[in-house]
Order: structure tokens, then C-alpha cells, then sequence
């Protein structure tokens, strides 16, 4: 398994390999079965979630609406408390300056708090390339670095693999990073999060630079949030004498009031808790205060652009920046449960990723045409968005645009789309249905010689169209359309057998 | 053009369709869920702490003022430590009961030292009924971030009813974001393996929370 997702084929391709994997298909299964129900029960312990949810939205949707200005404010305040903000346009930006900063330090190897941002932007690998050793600490992240595997869930990096398969990638990779795993390992989970700890710990204690992302940054106080539930977020955090979070630009929120929805939204969506066992926060540092030589030292905020200000130029497929990376939407997912995260190629995989990857990275490849379509457009991932993202409408949304083309904008600037090739069979049936409703002679017609032929229709289609009766029955035609049945019966009034 | 500069461009032109006069923050934002769910009386809020807290494998304890001595003295030898971490600013007569080696929560202290600690003691900032979560502030009485985090045995004293909130927007009133501030629910946990919870990864893997009044 290559550790990458560039150069991924279209979504169908790609998980066809998944949807034939019987022990993938029942590690997804399950995963997904457990959390779903768990956390239907955590969301109705509170009886105002329908007004949280709104909430979230708005808060999120007022940001978005007024970025710029919270952006400076976030900045001001971040430095007014000791931090230092860089800005980065895109990933290849992002990881230089990182490395700079890590370089800076003397130092050659980092330890990691799960981040979503620095997987995107392929922070361990420029890392690597710079001769920087990228420790993750998550212990789903660990199990794919170690297993050098892909990410598969926005939460659980490793849903993909049951705990029979962690336990030999523990056996068989640990030694090669550090402490090796215990003799005897198991597969429960208490001694396969034992091993993790013992692993890691060398790990922390000695670390001087940490990075990590944020869940959340307050503009008014110049606070970030780090969610988490293991630990290893608090001893990224706190133990090193460099801190640096990479964060994308949506993540803030205006006021340390906003905190309360959220707080009480993200922990309930992801994990099905009423609280997750850890959430950080600080503001800048510690330095010439009281508690100094408590955490870090030195504080680095760089803001990540990569694609999300061209996301916010589009008013339908903006609301995707709303998104606090709970992985709801994942877990109820029926395509996502069968198909797995790796199919949809990006690190944002299931509906969230359906409608934010082909809008970061924009439309221009295989696999990010493909995926507005990965979808059955069930709408249950509407359902469940603790911030109300009505993907279903991005998706059809996104659909129109890689069918019809369009204006987009990619880094800042507005740029035509043309129609996707590989739609013209489509473009060509919906032409000639349109003429035909619009010509009723030429429709009955056509309904009757349709009925006539009836016994020497195929059951699947030729050509471009083949791909679409692979897994569908062809609709019957009946032996007499239904206008002409209308006609003979008066409205079914005179049919044979019927009372009326 | 730096990259600030080049980024904010771009947030403007992305938000030409926003009007100048747009909704201002204090209307955009609806406000209508509740301040804390159920109403409960102080005792019942304290026993939804305890209960929340004991669900997330938190070991609850009760006592009075008069016995807390003697209750952490019990803890830590029932624990077998032989040292304790004490923050600075931790009530005297709260340790007065055990002889077990005090260790201070020091600037220069590093983490290989804090590793060879067994258990520490802390007081709180908040506590928070309806999610069983502590909240420390790093406060005189709970020390520097990472004194509650290397050893494995943390006891935690919350003083009932003064310093428990029903809820989290309760909370949050109470805190300042300018201080760092570490929410703990439980010992540390991980969902990672087959999205199911298991107890006991980086953090303190026994947390005992006291509560005393």
C-alpha cells in the first residue's frame, strides 16, 4: 500500500478493490455499527440539539461571511499573547515554513498531535525529505504510520484495520521506530493502547518541538482548542519548548462564548461521549507570566489557505467550511461503509470529502470529477452534520458544475470550466428526451415502437452506458404505454374486470 | 505581495456578494438552546458530577472537610506511592495525614523527572455536572500543565457545591482563556480500535476525584 493519494483513479475504480474485501467490508461494518448507535444515544441526552445545531451553523456561517476581519483579529491577539502568525497560501508554502521553523530549532525530530491539516498538506513527508523525523502520537495515526498505510476516517485513521491487524503491525514495525512491542502482545485493546503508551513515551519525554493542529481559534482572545482523548494531544502541547500548529483558515470562531456550542456538539458526533477525556486550550505562551515554564516556550500559528478561499467564493459550496471534522457524516454513510475511506483518494474521505476535496483541490482530475458522485444523495449525512451542511446540495451542486462546466476560482483567480469530457453520452440522452417531451407525436411514437420491440430489448446496455446496467435492472417497458392505455379505457373506467 | 496580504485579497473577492451592512454578530447568531438541561436542586447537581464522572471510570469519592487528610493519606498508600507531586499553592493541611515524599512542581523540573513520580494532587478550577468533566486553570493550587499528566495516579480535589457548574456554556462563564486550561473527563481513553473505548493510554490511566464540602 502506497502511502499516497496522488494519481487515484476514479472513485468506482478505486473502490471496487473494497467492496470485494470481505474483511474490509466487516471491519467497516462494525466500526461503523458500533459509534452510529452510540451516538444516537449521546445526542438525545440533550433536548436542545436541534438549537445547538443552528447555532454552530450560524456562528460558523457569520465567520466565514466576515473572514477577513477575524482573521486579523485572530492574529493580533495570538500575537499580543506571545505567538508568532505566518500565513501560508498553499501545502508546498505551509511545509516550508514549518521546516524552517523546526531547522531553526536544531532539532531533527517532532513529535505530532493527530492533525487533519498537516495530513493534507504532506507535512511528514516534506519533513522527511528535509531529514526531519515526524513522530504521529495518535494511536489510529501511529497504526497507519507504522503500517505504512492511508488514512481512512477523519477520526479513526485506522478504522480500516481490526485488532488482529494491529497487533501484527505492532509486532512487526515497532522495533523499526523505537521500543519494540511487548513479548506476548495481544490483540485486546488494553494491551494494544499498552504497547502504544510504552512506545511513545520515550518519545514525549524527550521531545523538544511539537506540532499539532487546532479544532478551533478564538479571534477575541487569540485561544486555540485541541480536542482529544488519549493524552498524547497534552504532552504535544505541553512538554516540548516549540509548539507549532498548522490550522486552516476556517477553523475560528469569533468569541470564547462560541465555545459552549461546540464543546457540547463536536465531543457527542465524533466519539458519542458527553465529553471527550481531553480539551486543551492556551493562548500564545506562558513567557513573562504567571505559571511561566509551563508549556512551550515558543508559540508558531500558520494559517493554511490551500484551496479554502476558493471554497469560500462558491455561496453553495462554501458551507463545506463549516465543517468541525467529527466524521458523523462518515459513520452513517452507506456508500462510505462499503467502499471505505481509501476509495474517495484524499484524506477527507466519506460525504464531507465528497463536496471538500473536489472544492480544494477543484474538479480537475479523475478521481475529484468522480466524487460528487460518490454518493446515493440519502441525505442521512444532512441528517446527522452537527453544523447543518446540507451535502446532498453541494453534491448535486458540484455534479452540475463538472457536467456543465463553469466560472470557478482556483488560488484567487476566476477561471472557465469546460463540460467533463466522459459526460457526452448523458448530455446527448437528456437532449433528445427534452425534444421528445417537448413533441407529443414524436413521444407516442417512439412509446409505441418501444412496446412493439419489447422482446428484443437487451438487458444491459452497449457502449458508455454499460457501466450504469452493470448493477441495474433496465426499467420493463410495458406492452402498451400508458397514454394509449388511458385512451382505450377512458381513465381505466372502462377497463375489463374493474368495478367502480 | 505577502502571503497575508495575498490570502486576505482573496477572502475579500471570495465575499464580494456579502453586503456591508450585514447581519452583525450579536442578531446572526441564535441563541436558543439552554443554559444547563433538567433543573435540579445543589445536591442533585452534585450527585449528576459524581455519577457523570463515575460513568467515565473516574474514581469518586466523598468526604468532609475535616477528613480529607486522612482519605488522601489512605489513597496514597493504598496506591503504594512513594512520592507525591504537590503545586505550589495546594491547602497545607491537605497532605498533613501522609509522610509519602513531596515532590514540587518547579519551573526547571523536566519530564524524565516528573516520569519517576507516582501520584499527584491538585486542587480545581471547575467541575461540570452534566459531562463529569474537572477543568484545571494552572492555578497556584493545580500546578504547571504536565504535573498532571507524566505520573499515572491522579487524585483531584473539587470543593462541592462552590466550585460545580451544571453545564458547559456554566463553565466556560467561569474560565479565562487566558490561562491554559486542561478539561479532563475521566482517565485518558482511546476510541481508535474498532471505534470502541478502551481505558488507560498517555494520561494519568487512575484518575480519583474527591469531593470535599
Amino acid at each position: 500500500m502506497s502511502g499516497t493519494f496522488v494519481g487515484m483513479p476514479a472513485f468506482p475504480e478505486a473502490a471496487r478493490e473494497a467492496v470485494a474485501d470481505p474483511t474490509l467490508r466487516g471491519n467497516l461494518r462494525h466500526a461503523t455499527h458500533t459509534i452510529r448507535a452510540k451516538r444516537a444515544a449521546a445526542v438525545a441526552e440533550v433536548s436542545d440539539w436541534a438549537e445547538l445545531r443552528e447555532a454552530g451553523k450560524r456562528i460558523k456561517d457569520h465567520t466565514l461571511r466576515h473572514l477577513d476581519r477575524y482573521l486579523v483579529q485572530l492574529e493580533e491577539a495570538v500575537t499580543a499573547a506571545g505567538g508568532t502568525v505566518h500565513w501560508a497560501a498553499d501545502a508546498e508554502e505551509a511545509n516550508r515554513i514549518v521546516t524552517r521553523l523546526v531547522k531553526e530549532t536544531g532539532e531533527s525530530e517532532v513529535v505530532k498531535v493527530k492533525s487533519m491539516a498537516t495530513q493534507e498538506i504532506g507535512l511528514n513527508e516534506a519533513l522527511e525529505a528535509e531529514g526531519i523525523r515526524a513522530y504521529e502520537t495518535d494511536l489510529a495515526e501511529l497504526i497507519v504510520q507504522l503500517g505504512k498505510d492511508r488514512p481512512s476516517h477523519i477520526l479513526v485513521p485506522a478504522i480500516h484495520r481490526n485488532r488482529g491487524e494491529i497487533r501484527d503491525i505492532f509486532r512487526a514495525e515497532m522495533g523499526e521506530w523505537g521500543r519494540p512491542a511487548p513479548e506476548g502482545l495481544t490483540d485486546t485493546p488494553a494491551e494494544l493502547a499498552e504497547a502504544a503508551r510504552l512506545h511513545l513515551r520515550e518519545k514525549f519525554l524527550r521531545a523538544k518541538v511539537g506540532i499539532s493542529g487546532a479544532n478551533f481559534m478564538v479571534a477575541e482572545t487569540g485561544t486555540l482548542v485541541v480536542v482529544e482523548s488519549e493524552g498524547n494531544g497534552r504532552m504535544c502541547l505541553t512538554l516540548p519548548q516549540t509548539l507549532i500548529s498548522v490550522v486552516g483558515i476556517e477553523k475560528i470562531v469569533p468569541t470564547w462564548r462560541d465555545l459552549e456550542v461546540f464543546l457540547q456538539t463536536l465531543p457527542r458526533s465524533s466519539t458519542a461521549e458527553r465529553m471527550n477525556p481531553y480539551t486543551s486550550t492556551w493562548t500564545g505562551t506562558r513567557d513573562g507570566r504567571a505559571g511561566e515554564g509551563d508549556g512551550p516556550r515558543a508559540f508558531h500559528l500558520v494559517l493554511l489557505d490551500n484551496g479554502r478561499t476558493d471554497t469560500l467564493a462558491d455561496e453553495v459550496g462554501r458551507q463545506a467550511l463549516r465543517c468541525i471534522r467529527c466524521s458523523a457524516c462518515l459513520n452513517v454513510c452507506p456508500v462510505y461503509e462499503r467502499a471505505g475511506g481509501h476509495a474517495y483518494g484524499s484524506v477527507y474521505p466519506g460525504p464531507i470529502g465528497a463536496i471538500l476535496s473536489p472544492q480544494l483541490r477543484g474538479t480537475g482530475s479523475e478521481i475529484d470529477a468522480s466524487l460528487p458522485y460518490a454518493s446515493s444523495l440519502c441525505g442521512a449525512c444532512y441528517e446527522v452534520c452537527p453544523v447543518a451542511i446540507d451535502i446532498p446540495e453541494v453534491l448535486v451542486h458540484l455534479r452540475e458544475r463538472v457536467v456543465e462546466g463553469g466560472t470557478v476560482t482556483r488560488e484567487g483567480n476566476k477561471v472557465v470550466l469546460k463540460p467533463a469530457r466522459g459526460h457526452a453520452a448523458e448530455r446527448a440522452a437528456m437532449r433528445a428526451a427534452r425534444w421528445a417531451f417537448a413533441r407529443p407525436g414524436a413521444l407516442r411514437a417512439g412509446q409505441r415502437l418501444a412496446s412493439r420491440t419489447r422482446a428484443l430489448h437487451p438487458r444491459t446496455l452497449p457502449g458508455p452506458g454499460r457501466a450504469w446496467s452493470a448493477a441495474r435492472d433496465l426499467p420493463a417497458v410495458p406492452a402498451e404505454p400508458f397514454r394509449d392505455w388511458w385512451r382505450r379505457t377512458n381513465g381505466g373506467n372502462a377497463e375489463e374486470g374493474t368495478t367502480k | 505581495m505577502s502571503s497575508r496580504e495575498l490570502i486576505l485579497g482573496r477572502v475579500r473577492r471570495a465575499l464580494a456578494d456579502v453586503p456591508p451592512d450585514d447581519t452583525p454578530y450579536e442578531d446572526a447568531v441564535a441563541r436558543g438552546y439552554l443554559r444547563e438541561h433538567g433543573e435540579r436542586g445543589v445536591e442533585e447537581t452534585v450527585e449528576l458530577l459524581a455519577e457523570n464522572l463515575a460513568d467515565y471510570r473516574a474514581i469518586v469519592h466523598r468526604c468532609g472537610e475535616d477528613e480529607l487528610p486522612s482519605l488522601l493519606a489512605r489513597l496514597l498508600a493504598e496506591r503504594k506511592a512513594s512520592t507525591v507531586l504537590v503545586p505550589s499553592g495546594l491547602e497545607e493541611s491537605w497532605l498533613a495525614g501522609t509522610d509519602v515524599a513531596r515532590v514540587a512542581d518547579r519551573a526547571e523540573s523536566g519530564p524524565h523527572e516528573l516520569d519517576a513520580v507516582d501520584s499527584v494532587v491538585t486542587a480545581c478550577a471547575v467541575a461540570v455536572a452534566e459531562t463529569g468533566t474537572i477543568v484545571l486553570d494552572g492555578g497556584p493550587d493545580q500546578g504547571r500543565r504536565r504535573i498532571t499528566l507524566i505520573p499515572d495516579h491522579h487524585i483531584c480535589v473539587v470543593r462541592v457545591p462552590g466550585q460545580v457548574v451544571s453545564s458547559v456554556p456554566q463553565a466556560l462563564e467561569r474560565l479565562d482563556p487566558g490561562r491554559p486550561l486542561t478539561w479532563i473527563s475521566g482517565p485518558s481513553a482511546t476510541s481508535d480500535i474498532e471505534l470502541d473505548r478502551v481505558e488507560g493510554v498517555h494520561g494519568p490511566r487512575t484518575l480519583e476525584v474527591i469531593l470535599v464540602g
